[in-house]
């Protein structure tokens, strides 16, 4: 009997917290719906259990300790992990209730739909217009003058034009990592995604430009659903309208860590009354 | 706090410093020297030749009684640059493609791993004999000519071609690739337009270096050409030919003073154009840069 009981609490997983939203409007049409999301990098479980779902126009917050899976989690969302050899994706993933792991699904075109923003500005060795440009020029449009328009717009919306406009066909390289990385977002919204999926854009910023940025999600969030994984807690409560908590968990299975969601709901609600003693540990610093 | 107490401590280590600098430098001189007197030596004794007979000795026919002093070595130049040329055209392209295959597509796959494999021990394949190979496959069908020397100093120069674009596609960081990836660019584009350029300065000079290296090759060629033609011979596909390397050993193992003084002239022409090569190369890579 006694024994019996250690095995059970031994196999049996913590129970998984089912995302209980409040506060903010649920009206918001759902982007993304994950049902029981799992990431694998050869045989090793990098994440596991991730319930969630994604409004339209809304900022989601991925919060949580190094490690615990939140890029993992982020590049499931457009295909990414297809480029990474041995890394696998189980579980539900729709978007707009279409499963986006479904063999008929292309992932040129999901990444059309669903753009990212890298934790380090990745400008191609090419010129700022180029970089702008590319997307574009990938979806067939030619003309000059259409390409110039975009390139404008999107330089704009990204608040670089103006520290730019003069420059347009030097190397995107002479940038400041600042610039570098708002050219990274210019050149992201120009092929008018649905999605932006952004990984720790501003660890490499200083405040101003940090602020500059977070202003710009605001923007940008009438026209964008925007996923940003942060490290910066202020950050996630300044910016997103729910916030996702992920951690870390032995897996009893292979004495391995992996990364699970531990809790989702709106930001407000996050950060004044987390309702797992895990996550409130982490957004008062009382993480071990 | 004054100066002294920041000058350098006189200590073991500072001495083995000292000494390492004077190993490396003294190692320096040691692999200079030898580059030095070589290059010293072919432009000394084949100066004189080219300058004394100046444009001839780069426009005439090669004496056909090779007794006879003074120019010239056109026909040779005008081979070396043909087979040079034919066997680039060969290598170049299918070595980049098989290096792309290799590690864009094949990766750590079983096929990959073998064509790797192959490619390395055709790195270790003596120049010579490739020359047979190609003598067995090409000529004894189909008889002298530029195209053979061609393609046997092409099946030299493509491993070269293949392991350093590979070395050099591998260099591209991954993050490029992403950013195309995350605007929804296909593999295939993906390639051509953000990773061979970025790649490309280091493609180039793997390539010349294979190109350089086929240049002076002179074993296969014996084969691929023929020997004794001393004419201009514009046809790529048909006749004997010659080139530089070719004349710079049957002239140099000649007992004739003539010829010998023009095998130093052709050598200094080879050493000359295999570097024009690689400049005309770097000046490329730079303005692609720009
Ligand atoms: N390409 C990969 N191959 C194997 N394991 C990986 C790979 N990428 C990530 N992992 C592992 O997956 C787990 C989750 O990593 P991930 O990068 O998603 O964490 P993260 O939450 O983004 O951390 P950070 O906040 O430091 O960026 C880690 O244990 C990591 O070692
Ligand atoms: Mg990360």
């Amino acid at each position: 009997m006694v024994a019996e009981s250690i095995q059970a609490a031994r196999t049996v997983a913590p129970p998984r917290v089912r995302p209980t939203l409040t506060t903010v409007p649920d009206a918001a049409p759902t982007v993304f719906d994950l049902t029981d999301v799992e990431v694998f990098y050869g045989s090793f479980r990098a994440v596991r259990g991730v319930t969630m779902a994604i409004h339209k126009n809304q900022i989601t917050a991925f919060i949580g300790p190094s490690g615990c899976g939140k890029t993992t989690v982020l590049r499931a969302f457009n295909r990414m992990h297809d480029t990474t050899p041995g890394a696998r994706v189980a579980g539900k993933l729709r978007y707009h209730g279409v499963d986006l792991y479904d063999p008929e699904v292309s992932a040129v075109e999901v990444r059309r739909r669903i753009g990212m923003v890298f934790q380090k500005p990745n400008p191609v060795p090419k010129s700022i217009y180029d970089n702008i440009a590319f997307g574009p020029r990938v979806n067939g449009v030619r003309e000059r003058g259409k390409l110039d328009a975009i390139v404008e717009t999107s330089l704009r919306s990204a608040a670089l034009w103006d520290e730019v406009k003069d420059r347009l066909s030097a190397s995107a390289l002479g940038l400041s990592g600042g610039q570098q990385q708002r050219l990274c977002i210019a050149r992201t919204i120009a092929v008018e995604p649905e999605v932006v999926l952004m990984d720790e854009p501003c660890s490499a910023l200083d405040p101003i430009a940090t602020a500059r940025i977070e202003e710009l999600m605001r923007e940008l969030k009438s026209r964008f659903t925007i996923v940003i994984v942060t490290h910066n807690m202020q950050q996630a409560a300044r910016v997103s309208d729910r916030t996702a908590f992920f951690s870390t968990e032995l897996d009893s299975a292979t004495e391995r860590r992996t990364g699970t969601l531990v809790e989702y709901d709106a930001t407000a609600k996050i950060f004044s009354n987390p309702g797992d003693q895990r996550t409130e540990n982490y957004i008062t610093g009382r993480f071990g | 706090m004054n100066v002294a107490e920041l000058r350098a401590k006189p200590s073991w280590r500072s001495v083995k410093s000292h000494l390492m600098t004077g190993l490396m430098g003294l190692a320096l001189l040691v692999v200079l020297a030898p580059l030095v007197s070589v290059l010293w030596s072919i432009s000394s004794r084949g100066l004189g030749i080219v300058t004394s007979a100046f444009p001839a000795f780069f426009t005439a026919e090669i004496p056909q009684i090779s007794r006879a002093a003074g120019p010239g070595m056109g026909p040779a130049i005008v081979g070396t640059l043909m087979v040079t040329l034919g066997a680039t055209l060969v290598a170049v392209p299918l070595g980049v493609l098989g290096a792309i295959y290799l590690h864009e597509y094949g990766r750590a796959g079983k096929f990959a791993r073998l064509v790797r494999f192959m490619a390395t021990v055709m790195t270790g394949v003596p120049s010579i004999v490739m020359g047979l190979f190609v003598y067995v496959m090409w000529t004894l069908r189909f008889g002298y000519s530029a195209f053979g020397g061609s393609l046997a100093l092409a099946c030299l120069m493509l491993p070269i071609v293949i392991a350093s674009t590979e070395q050099m596609l591998r260099l591209v960081p991954d993050h490029l690739r992403e950013a195309a990836y995350a605007l929804g660019t296909t593999k295939s584009r993906t390639i051509l337009t953000v990773v061979l350029p970025a790649a490309l300065p280091g493609i180039v000079s793997g390539s010349l270096l294979a190109v350089a290296r086929a240049a002076g090759e002179t074993a296969p060629l014996l084969f691929a050409l023929g020997l004794g033609a001393t004419a201009y011979n514009a046809h790529f596909f048909d006749g004997i030919n010659t080139a530089l390397s070719q004349q710079i050993f049957v002239n140099a193992t000649s007992s004739f003073a003539g010829a010998q003084e023009r095998a130093w002239g052709a050598a200094l022409t080879l050493v000359v154009l295999a570097f024009s090569f690689s400049v005309v190369a770097r000046v490329f890579v730079h303005a692609r840069r720009r």
